[in-house]
């Protein structure tokens, strides 16, 4: 049921690397990677769960060995095809005009352009909300102790999205905070509704999560998780 | 077809190149009026030029200077960010983090890359880096020492994994020597990597 996304806690990966990067784009290639995911994007043919589910759903010797941006190239061709808004053919033809082997028909005319160039900065600093009125009341409140699910498949897709992280699975900790009923990322990642549900920032003391590893006790690590993924712990 | 063509990855259709993939990518997508060369200018110069940590500076300076500021701050982060105009995408829901002499906190993604993008800009590669991933739950203290931040003694690590669509800004511990500072001279001191919690803000004459 592990992704290979699913990375925290593990060992080997060495120092951080560019500790001190300040450059936004590190090639030309990088910044139309982002900028045609998010034009992209904005045409609405899928949700931020299903775009970060198409990134980790990517072979994992591929998202292993692809550098940040190709993972999301990459995501996009795929969810472009799953999605109906292009045909495998029309990659095969965009190869050909990628590689000079054809040329691109002048630009048709926008009408499906989700976004334009005028628009684009007022889109960036438009606010579209996570969470939802409604949902399921909420059954853990702040200072609650609780503990994760020791197996966390997702229920509505084998081997579908979910986002609690292995490392957390299985651990006590203490509820800080409801957040309120937010969009379920299980459900949303695969298109059969949003699900709002409780979402907690729950607490975990280092030793809690580490055990005897932990580099000090009195650490915490704290994540943001649904109650689907949730158990009431009696003491 | 290629024959060994994968069709839950259509991807290996396009080029291996990076550089050939965007260009096959952004060519198909404009020949079917789907996407519009202009914005695709316009979101590089959004996040290369208009959006970036500066954001994130003045919500942090603002809060160093104006205690009410900053008590609406830590009550409801989304509420004090949104009163200074940086919500927006991937910083819908903002939590922002206060530094003391008992408590440092760090922020991370380990199964993606989250991050507040309208007050913070795109993350640097490091925070994207499969180490800092890793490594930020399981060893925070020595993914600091690499950092170059020496703990006070009495402060304890509280590590926040972005696991929802919380975004969360680390209020560094505001420098010895700022005292008299403007506004505007303070967020100077605010460095990017300080609003992740993996620096501190500068101390004055030590910026840069």
């Amino acid at each position: 049921m592990s992704r290979i996304h699913d990375m925290g806690g593990r060992f080997g990966d060495g120092p951080i690397p560019d500790k001190d990067d300040a450059v936004v784009f590190h090639s030309t290639w990088e910044a139309r990677a982002l900028a045609t995911t998010l034009a992209a994007g904005a045409l609405g043919a899928w949700n931020i769960d299903a775009g970060r589910h198409a990134r980790e759903t990517l072979r994992p010797r591929d998202y292993a060995c692809f550098s940040y941006y190709e993972k999301w190239i990459a995501a996009l061709a795929d969810l472009l095809v799953a999605r109906g808004v292009l045909e495998a053919e029309d990659l095969e033809r965009a190869a050909r005009i990628a590689r000079g082997q054809a040329e691109a028909h002048a630009p048709a005319i926008l009408d499906h352009a989700a976004i334009r160039g005028p628009d684009v900065l007022a889109s960036q600093f438009k606010v579209v909300p996570y969470r939802r009125p409604g949902g399921p009341a909420p059954l853990f409140e702040p200072g609650q102790r609780v503990r994760t699910k020791t197996y966390n498949p997702n229920h509505r897709k084998p081997g579908g999205h979910t986002r609690l992280p292995a490392y957390a699975m299985g651990r006590t900790g203490t509820v800080l905070c409801c957040h309120g009923a937010h969009v379920l990322p299980d459900s949303n990642a695969h298109f059969m509704g949003e699900s709002p549900m409780p979402l907690y920032a729950v607490e975990f003391g280092a030793s809690a999560l580490w055990e005897g590893d932990a580099e000090d006790q009195g650490d915490m690590m704290v994540l943001d998780l649904w109650q689907d993924y949730l158990e009431r712990v009696d003491e | 077809m290629p024959h060994d063509f994968d069709p839950d990855h259509p991807h290996s259709l396009l080029p291996s190149d990076p550089e050939l993939r965007v260009r096959a990518l952004e060519s198909i997508l404009v020949e079917k009026g789907l996407v519009d060369p202009a914005a695709l200018n316009a979101l590089i110069d959004t996040y290369q030029n208009r959006i970036g940590p500066r954001n994130g500076a003045a919500v942090v300076a603002r809060a160093w200077v104006d205690p009410d500021f900053r008590a609406r701050l830590l009550q409801d982060g989304t509420s004090a960010i949104a009163e200074l105009g940086f919500l927006g995408r991937q910083s819908e829901h903002m939590v922002a983090l206060e530094n003391t002499p008992t408590r440092h906190n760090m922020v991370v993604c380990t199964l993606c890359s989250c991050y507040p993008w309208a007050v913070l800009g795109i993350p640097p590669s490091w925070y994207k880096s499969d180490a800092y991933r890793s490594r930020a739950v399981r060893e925070p203290r020595a993914v600091l020492a690499e950092f170059g931040v020496n703990l006070l003694e009495t402060q304890k690590v509280k590590v926040w994994d972005s696991t929802a669509e919380v975004r969360y800004l680390v209020i560094p511990l505001r420098p010895e020597g700022s005292e008299g500072l403007s506004e505007a001279e303070l967020a100077a001191l605010v460095n990017r990597n300080s609003m992740i919690g993996t620096a501190l803000a500068d101390r004055p004459g030590a910026a840069g």
